[in-house]
């Protein structure tokens, strides 16, 4: 699906989907960058990050599914060493809610920022694809978010199968995953023979 | 005069907790089933500069065992490490070593 193009601008990734292809993709892209500006834009108002130019987010982990995978946890307490519990659990969900407060609005934005290279870079109305590195890079990131948001939604786990009974509607859900998974797959593979 | 704070209270919070053991941090990447093994391979010598070789035997202890250390040292720098991985989509979480 993706070919490696070394070209005299260095190398391309060069690929091609049609129209619906194209819609499709960039409605699922859309969707996930939605759920995160919506994220960003919860949290709560910081005067002193104005002041100081620090930014702080959430602290608490989101409620949302898809959320919760793309922001996950910086630290599970219940897998310290039982010497550890001279720390109290409290300040375990102290680290977390310290290390989010820091650090998600900065992983919201390099998410913000791969899914938008990917919305600028699919043919509208489909044809053919070609990426930097620096493009292909945003776009195994940003593919590999939507995976996690539909994989999240479908309930992907090790058993799940390749295909679904036709009248199951989460089918064509399904293929769409699959088709991802393939297109995401080829392109690291193109990019890192 | 007062000093002028160079941590933020949250970075001074986790400083303080830290503080009781100075016992490295160690980087921890967990299995789960939507992160492709070629992908997971490709972070690991993108964000590390770890050797094909290397990131592929990491990468294939995540999927066996369900987890891997992948980085250790500073706080500072595994925090560092966990945001990175983060935002690549992967599952990582930060303990202190011997955990």
């Amino acid at each position: 699906m993706w070919s490696r193009k070394n070209s005299l601008g260095g190398v391309k990734l060069r690929s091609e989907m049609d129209a619906h292809e194209a819609t499709v993709l960039r409605s699922l892209v859309a969707s996930v960058l939605g759920l995160l500006e919506e994220r960003a834009a919860s949290a709560p108002e910081d005067e002193l990050a104005a002041l100081t130019g620090m930014r702080t987010g959430n602290t608490a982990a989101p409620d949302e599914e898809v959320l919760a995978r793309l922001l996950p946890d910086f630290h599970r307490p219940d897998m310290d060493a039982p010497d550890d519990d001279e720390i109290r659990a409290e300040s375990k969900a102290d680290i977390n809610g310290a290390l989010r407060g820091l650090h998600e609005p900065e992983i919201i934005d390099a998410k913000l920022a791969a899914g938008s290279v990917i919305l600028h870079t699919v043919p509208e109305n489909g044809g053919k694809v070609l990426l930097t590195r620096e493009q292909a890079d945003a776009w195994l990131s940003g593919l590999n978010d939507v995976r996690l948001a539909l994989g999240t939604n479908l309930g992907i786990d090790a058993d799940t199968p390749d295909e679904l009974d036709p009248a199951d509607p989460r089918a064509p859900h399904l293929d769409i995953y699959h088709w991802l998974t393939w297109m995401q797959d080829s392109l690291v593979q193109a990019l890192a023979p | 005069m007062p000093a002028s704070p160079q941590v933020t209270p949250a970075e001074s919070e986790v400083a303080e907790i830290d503080e009781a053991n100075d016992r490295p941090w160690v980087t921890v990447v967990w299995d789960d089933p939507v992160n492709l093994m070629h992908y997971v391979t490709y972070i690991f010598q993108k964000l590390f500069g770890y050797s094909k070789a290397k990131a592929t035997e990491l990468m294939m202890q995540v999927h066996s065992e369900g987890k891997a250390v992948v980085s250790s040292g500073s706080r500072d720098k595994v925090e560092n490490d966990v945001r990175k991985l983060h935002a690549a989509g992967l599952w990582a979480t930060m303990q202190r070593d011997g955990s």
